[in-house]
């Protein structure tokens, strides 16, 4: 596509984010690998163009500028902060040959403030506006609602966790779910494992960094798993209908606010949906013609932890022009304390696509 | 002509060569036993090129050779999609070998992925890192695990000797090719007992025949009549 082109629809993006009062931040191209890698894992290092340099160690080109944002506003403190750059990311595409290698995202980010709905709406809604009217479908979600869910299961912290662990994998989350629910029985070289009095007893010698402490500790965890009553058909059953409801903004609100009657630890997670709704709709969103997927995010990258939102053309199988989410975990991962986040990035080469189409 | 990558030297190639020789395809080294140069007997129109094993799927996948004798391993570790750019002719029955995820004897509470994937959890919070899995099939390895859904785990590299990381402190769990297990249990190791990546063998690749000429194809149709495929 036209270099020229996408520059100027990078500047005109740049320019409405920067009005909407965000300061321009600059990172470099070239990052450390370490940081980058420990956080996402082995998937993203799969599609990141890793190199290494004889001095600074194993380097990444930028996969994107969510990390290096985030640790640029923990050195600053401002409160609130909003951010805007612009600049070009990198990522193999050995699944989809065709998708561009390496292309330019405007961001827009939020950090900081006391009013998470207010800022989730921001974010949306000045995106919403730098897409202009080109016409795209929103998709939003919620992995705090999922996450509330899970945590408000009626079953030990550990399965909580294990669950909690695997929101962004679906299909681990299923089979742990099925286990716990007693669907499907454990393993059985698990069941003979905890027939022993002393598993240790007699075991081979160990080789390498795990200690026999860590080994007698699982044993532990999964006598007390194996202990346990499963989850209740009927909580699963719950936490199915979340996974599974694709329905207006509004009425996923409405589907929410019933199964909270059950469900009742999902109750602040949906206060904070309404509040959101409620906000959107004061900065002139439609919130009608809002989908709400109560799975959505769920594959997209692991930080997001709350608020999610993607904006797709109506037709063809390209990724979504624009996506965002609320991530405040990740600033607690990579600073002292965290700070709530909210933000979003926009492709400039996908909105020219579009609106070449349009 | 039709070129037939072979691996250059050991088992892989005499068994290589077994195999053609059985169907009337006489393969051999021409001069001396270390020139990698080869000669193809019983039909016209097909060179041999002796090639290491690892690098025939590149040669096959750039078009440079149109057919070509390699692990299957080795083609779905080296390929992105291989199955876009080269096909599978046929298995040829010898080779084999597992790719399969190893971890300590020792650890007496691990027999599955999803043990794996538990102690990751544990263990990263232990000591702070990710559980290291070396390796050299990294695209191979980490698909797996994706399709598996597995977290908290890093892949290092490892060339050889992949069996002494663990026991060196630079990884947790290998995942290596192995045909008998031996070396595994020599250094301690055992096999998950779900954790099958892919089971190899010696097969026979072409390439994408889009690029190839007439001649080409002509001389593939009789070299398959008489390979009996």
């Amino acid at each position: 596509m036209n270099g020229r082109a996408i520059q100027a629809e990078t500047d005109r993006l740049s320019a409405c984010f920067a009005k909407a009062g965000a300061q321009t931040v600059y990172t470099d191209v070239l990052q450390p690998a370490d940081t980058l890698l420990d956080l996402y894992g082995e998937d993203i290092r799969g599609r990141s163009y890793l190199t290494s340099d004889p001095a600074l160690g194993e380097m990444v080109l930028r996969p994107d500028f969510t990390v290096p944002v985030v640790q640029m506003h923990m050195q600053s403190h401002a409160n609130p902060a909003r951010y805007t750059y612009a600049g070009r990311v990198f990522r193999k595409q050995d699944v989809n040959p065709g998708r561009a290698t390496e292309f330019v995202q405007v961001g827009f980010e939020v950090m900081g403030g006391d009013d998470p709905a207010a800022a989730e709406a921001e974010v949306f809604a000045t995106i919403r506006a730098a897409l202009g009217d080109l016409p795209l479908r929103a998709a939003t979600g919620d992995i705090g609602v999922l996450m509330a869910a899970v945590r408000g299961l009626r079953t030990t912290q550990a399965r909580k966790d294990a669950l909690m662990r695997h929101i962004w994998r679906p299909r681990r989350f299923r089979a742990l779910l099925d286990r716990f629910g007693g669907r499907t029985p454990p393993p059985a070289s698990r069941t003979a494992l905890l027939a022993l009095t002393d598993p240790l007893d007699g075991a081979p010698a160990l080789a390498g960094v795990r200690t026999r402490a860590e080994i007698a500790a699982r044993i532990a965890s999964l006598r007390e798993d194996a202990a346990a009553a499963p989850i209740s058909a009927s909580e699963i059953a719950l936490l199915d209908v979340i996974l599974d409801l694709r329905a207006s903004a509004p009425q996923a609100l409405g589907r929410l606010r019933d199964i909270a009657i059950d469900m009742p630890a999902i109750e602040p997670a949906v206060t904070r949906m309404h509040a959101r709704l409620n906000a959107l709709h004061l900065r002139g969103i439609d919130v009608d013609a809002l989908e709400f997927e109560g799975s959505y995010g769920r594959t997209a990258l692991e930080y997001y932890d709350g608020f999610v939102f993607g904006f797709y053309a109506a037709e063809g199988h390209q990724p979504p022009v624009a996506t965002g989410g609320r991530y405040d975990a990740l600033t607690a991962r990579l600073g002292d304390t965290d700070v709530p986040a909210v933000g979003g990035v926009i492709r400039p080469d996908l909105v020219l696509a579009v609106r070449g189409h349009v | 002509m039709l070129k037939l990558g072979v691996p250059s030297k050991g088992r892989l190639m005499e068994k290589t060569f077994q195999w053609f020789g059985k169907r009337g395809v006489t393969l051999r080294k021409s001069g001396s036993d270390r020139e990698y140069a080869g000669a193809v007997d019983g039909i016209d129109g097909v060179d041999l090129v002796l090639l290491s094993a690892g690098e025939i799927p590149r040669e096959l996948a750039a078009g440079r050779i149109q057919l070509g004798v390699t692990g299957s391993d080795l083609v779905r570790e080296k390929l992105a999609n291989w199955e876009s750019t080269v096909r599978q002719v046929t298995p040829m029955g010898f080779g084999g070998a597992d790719l399969i995820i190893a971890v300590p004897t020792g650890w007496v509470d691990v027999d599955t992925v999803d043990d794996l994937d538990a102690v990751a959890a544990a263990f990263r919070a232990t000591h702070g890192h990710r559980l290291r899995i070396a390796t050299k099939y990294h695209r191979l390895v980490r698909e797996f695990l994706a399709r598996e859904g597995v977290a908290d785990y890093a892949l290092v590299d490892s060339q050889g000797a992949t069996e002494g990381t663990i026991k060196n402190e630079t990884a947790e769990a290998i995942a290596d090719i192995t045909s008998t297990g031996e070396t595994l249990r020599a250094n301690g190791l055992k096999v998950l007992s779900d954790g099958m990546i892919h089971a190899s063998q010696a097969t026979l690749f072409r390439s994408s025949r889009s690029g190839w000429t007439m001649a080409q194809r002509d001389t593939f149709r009789v070299l398959e009549h008489k390979l009996g495929l």
